[in-house]
């Protein structure tokens, strides 16, 4: 029998839903492994994963100390290789301050901390994150983030547009992103980011079942 | 003090001299400073004055409460710890065991509401994975004054950011909690927080069992100066600007705190701790004197050694710092390495400190000068206990619902009371939490479109059990006659659990009450405890661990006594869980509970007729437990699709909570008068089943002796029905969901 293909999850002081994805993971047939942040090498992985949190306190911006963490430069190292990679809200920030994804996440709109459900749509369903949903599929992801506010230069944003690298959009924008970006993906189709949080959404307990499909996706794109 | 320390006391940076006065300004007593005179048979240094008087603050002794709080019951064969260690432990089945504790920061958050706030669900956090338990939920009770007061705003605003900072960071879900809002707590607004944790049950932590020659570990974050003299401000009123003592407010940092909270959970697995206490009120003191006392050793501890984060602390100030992420841990020795190295990991400060001795004394050196010297045991032991005097308030009149007319139609009335601040969506608030992190959220404020529940219901991992939790007071019940109020606490919190199909356990208890020395106040906490210990008997759930925050007055003005209560059950199998939305149209709609119709102390009564009077409804203890264990019955036996006790704003509200979430109708032939719809009748629910079924419910609770009666029907339109009038679910919702974003907006 093959064995499970393996997502290392990168575990930075001050992360808090590793377990979280961890266990999405792991329901979608993944080996999932924890690393802690001062690692200089990963395990041959399938997939690398940034999990949300609060990466070393966020005192700085969101996710930009994590940036400078021993364990990020094996992590560029693997991607340029061409291992996926997949950044959840606090990951995202970090994915977009280490320059692996263009943009940044600000303040919300409404200055607050904003833990929620809300409607989210996968506008792009022709990636490696995304096959097993359906094109426009919109379903309710919970949200729990203060820093979430997707911003770019207008031209990044037109490009990501004209790409269709918006992954996933907000149906009902809770923190002011531009155009209503929830997720976002590299030209390359390997590194995604997202604010929401799809692994709080895989099963029945949790009240919505949608989120399991991103990774059940990924462990299509690399079984 | 010993012969050599007192020789060289000429050379050691001098210390205040101790008198009457400075014994004054530490909040002693004279009849206290006496005793502390013959405890020590010398005048105290400055150092130990400051220890006595943290020990010995209410907030610390509770010397005026201790005598009441024994009327409690605190045992039960599932209770593994009571009241006494940081925080009370149940018996969950399959080797698990729930760990929680409620307690308060209403002084502070007062003061400083972000920071207040913040750092009490820090405190309440370290007192659960103190004891070797991983959080898994936080919740809340908050008490804020008159919408309308200036302050108000603010400080609902600073609280609850507060809050969701700290538990979101630190990555624990906040599931759920209450706020009330009244004008008793105008110039004290109360900050009651709850952790619950969950451990094996045999692998427990506490903070007795320091032996001999063990070594005396300080971990985590920096001492400063912050909080200095913080327990002996919150036993105080208070008086005139209050500004002047933001310095006493704590400062935290949630990150430290969650790297201290893997750091020892990595520690406790290594099987090296005898005993470990948080440095919450009165920090490095009361943590070493109550280790010591506990474990009937002595202790010496070098200042030193402490880790500090500024220039020239004195040992009286690093004793009574409160800084926030320390912890004192207490290991067999010869094993420091195997502690420093996971501390190192974590990044955090680690220092041997002191020793356990058997001296029987406290002993607080800086570079081999004494500063203290005393004896635990009186320390602990001789702290003043009061039987303070105690008044009963006077008993209130039943009124007679029919002087209290509606002023409007019925379903007007009701839109009108769901657009009040005691009534509203809590949406605004609930929001700013991180409700879902760790995934084991079932049942939160952060999954409303599940159907909402009465207690927040909480997943085991790799387990199909789950917890229910539950925050309750009505504080203008306990205020109209503090027995009731306090059986009534209790009740409600046991009755929320109950909805959920969950066995209620347990609870925690957090007094707020006014200035002890006032024999009103002092028989309100006596009325309270009485009716507390009379419903925790009678429904088997017992108290586990609590706390106790007097003086919550200012200018002479007391808050209303609020005995908050925060309950656990436990749900044996998580898919069988009730929620309280309507599920769908054409079910039978049905009453639990006798309605003679009580208008006294009600919502309506206050926010119709302008009135807070009467006496509040009486708790009948024993019909409470008949009606609640037959309703868990039909919920476990899948009898029932929703289900929602009826408490503020009576039967009425209770439906429109119930059609609101899912959109869903009802038709009902209840009598269209104030006291049916809006009476505060207690040990009462609203329940749905299939129309098929309901003759075989009725029938059921009838056999069961429960009162109960169809009073209607869900249906297709989104609308109530009532009495030949109807209304909009849709008109309901606006009022409900924007009084509070609306009035924050101002």
């Amino acid at each position: 029998m093959k064995n499970k293909p393996l997502a290392s999850i990168l575990v930075f002081p001050g992360t808090n839903r590793e377990h979280d994805i961890s266990g999405a993971l792991r329901a979608a047939g993944f080996e999932t492994k924890f690393i802690w942040h001062t690692e200089t090498a990963l395990p041959a992985s399938d997939l690398i994963v940034l999990p949300g949190g609060f990466s070393y306190g966020d005192y700085l911006r969101t996710g930009a100390i994590a940036t400078l963490s021993p364990v990020m430069g094996a992590v560029r190292e693997v991607a340029a290789k061409g291992v996926r990679v997949l950044g959840v809200c606090n990951g995202f920030q970090s994915l977009c301050e280490a320059g692996m994804l263009p943009g940044v996440l600000l303040r919300n709109g409404h200055l607050k901390f904003n833990c929620k459900f809300t409607p989210l749509r996968a506008e792009n369903n022709n990636t490696d994150f995304t096959r097993q949903y359906r094109k426009d599929e919109t379903f309710p992801c919970p949200i729990a983030h203060g820093d979430g506010n997707y911003t770019a230069e207008a031209d990044t944003v037109k490009m990501l547009e004209d790409e269709g690298r918006i992954v996933f959009r907000y149906a009902d924008n809770p923190n002011g992103s531009m155009n209503n970006i929830a997720g976002i993906i590299s030209a390359d189709g390997r590194v995604m980011g997202m604010m929401p949080h799809p692994e709080n959404a895989v099963n029945e307990l949790q009240g919505e079942t949608a989120g399991l499909k991103l990774f059940q996706s990924l462990y299509e794109a690399v079984a | 003090m010993t012969a050599t320390a007192m020789k060289k006391q000429n050379t050691k940076p001098a210390e205040p001299e101790v008198n009457q006065a400075t014994a004054a300004e530490h909040k002693l007593n004279s009849e206290e400073y006496a005793r502390v005179l013959k405890i020590m048979g010398r005048t105290p240094s400055f150092t130990e004055l400051g220890i006595f008087s943290a020990m010995w603050s209410e907030h610390c002794s509770y010397k005026s409460s201790r005598v009441w709080l024994a009327k409690l019951p605190t045992k039960a064969p599932w209770v593994i710890q009571g009241p006494g260690e940081n925080a009370g432990v149940i018996d969950i089945g399959d080797g698990q065991a729930a760990v929680f504790k409620m307690e308060s920061h209403n002084h502070p958050s007062f003061i400083e509401p972000f920071q207040g706030a913040a750092t009490g669900v820090g405190g309440i956090l370290r007192d659960v994975f103190t004891m070797g338990a991983r959080p898994i939920a936080n919740m809340n009770a908050l008490r804020f004054g008159d919408p309308n007061h200036p302050k108000t705003r603010g400080l609902l605003k600073g609280v609850v950011s507060g809050i969701g900072h700290y538990g979101n960071c630190v990555g624990v879900p906040t599931v759920g909690g209450e706020t009330n809002f009244h004008s008793s707590y105008n110039g004290n607004i109360l900050v009651n927080a709850m952790t619950v944790g969950l451990a094996d049950a045999d692998k427990i932590f506490y903070s007795r069992g320091a032996r001999v020659g063990d070594q005396v570990i300080y971990v985590g974050a920096k001492t400063g100066r912050d909080g200095v003299g913080g327990a002996v401000m919150s036993s105080d009123s208070f008086e005139g600007d209050v500004q002047d003592m933001r310095p006493q407010v704590q400062v935290g940092d949630p990150f430290m705190e969650k790297l201290l909270i893997e750091a020892c959970l990595e520690l406790m697995a290594t099987d090296t701790i005898t005993a470990i206490q948080d440095m919450g009120a009165a920090g490095l003191t009361s943590s070493s004197v109550e280790m010591a006392d506990k474990g009937g050793v002595g202790i010496e501890i070098h200042m030193d050694r402490v880790p500090t984060r500024e220039e020239g602390m004195t040992p009286y100030e690093m004793m009574l710092s409160e800084s926030q992420e320390r912890m004192l841990v207490i290991l067999k020795p010869g094993i420091e390495a195997v502690a420093e190295a996971i501390f190192k990991k974590w990044n955090l400060d680690f220092a041997v400190i002191g020793s356990i001795t058997d001296t029987g004394n406290l002993v607080v050196k800086m570079h081999g000068e004494v500063f203290a010297e005393m004896p635990v045991r009186p320390l602990v032991d001789d702290a003043p206990k009061y039987n303070r005097p105690t008044e009963p308030t006077p008993a209130q009149p039943i009124l007679d619902a029919t002087k209290f007319p509606l002023k409007n139609s019925v379903l007007q009335t009701l839109k009108q009371l769901l657009g009040t601040p005691d009534l509203c969506s809590r949406r605004w608030i609930f929001e700013q939490y991180d409700s879902l992190v760790r995934g084991m959220t079932a049942n939160g404020p952060g999954i409303d479109h599940n159907g909402g529940s009465d207690a927040a219901i909480v997943k085991i991992p790799n387990n199909k059990k789950a917890l229910a939790i539950t925050t309750d007071c009505t504080p203008r019940y306990c205020f109209a006659d503090p027995v009731q109020g306090g059986r009534q606490a209790v009740a409600e919190a046991w009755r929320n659990i109950t909805c959920t199909g969950a066995l209620p356990r347990a609870v925690t208890d957090n007094m707020n009450f006014g200035n002890p020395e006032k024999p009103r106040i002092m028989g309100q906490f006596a009325g309270a405890i009485e009716g507390m210990a009379e419903a925790c008997n009678a429904l088997d759930f017992p108290v586990i661990s609590g706390n106790v925050s007097l003086y919550n007055e200012t200018n002479g003005n007391a808050i209303l006594p609020t005995p908050a209560i925060g309950g656990v059950g436990v749900l044996a199998d998580v898919s069988k869980r009730m929620t309280i939305a309507f599920r769908t149209a054409g079910e039978a709609i049905i009453l639990v509970g006798g309605t003679p119709g009580h208008i006294g102390q009600t919502i309506y009564l206050r926010e119709v007729h302008g009135r807070e009077e009467g006496a509040p409804p009486p708790v009948d203890l024993a019909v409470e437990r008949k009606n609640g264990d037959a309703v868990r019955e039909l919920i476990l036996s899948s009898r029932v699709t929703a289900c929602h006790d009826i408490s503020d704003g009576g039967l009425l509200t209770a439906i429109a909570e119930m059609a609101l979430p899912k959109n869903i109708g009802a038709e009902l032939t209840i009598g269209a008068d104030a006291a049916t719809c809006f009476g505060e009748d207690q040990a009462r629910y609203v329940l749905t089943c299939p129309a098929a079924n309901a003759a075989e419910v009725l029938s059921e609770l009838k056999s069961a002796g429960v009162t109960a009666e169809q009073i209607g029907q869900t249906i297709g339109a989104t609308e109530i029905r009532l009495d030949g009038e109807k209304i909009a679910l849709a008109e309901l919702r606006t009022v409900y969901d924007h009084w509070l974003p609306d009035y924050i907006n101002g």
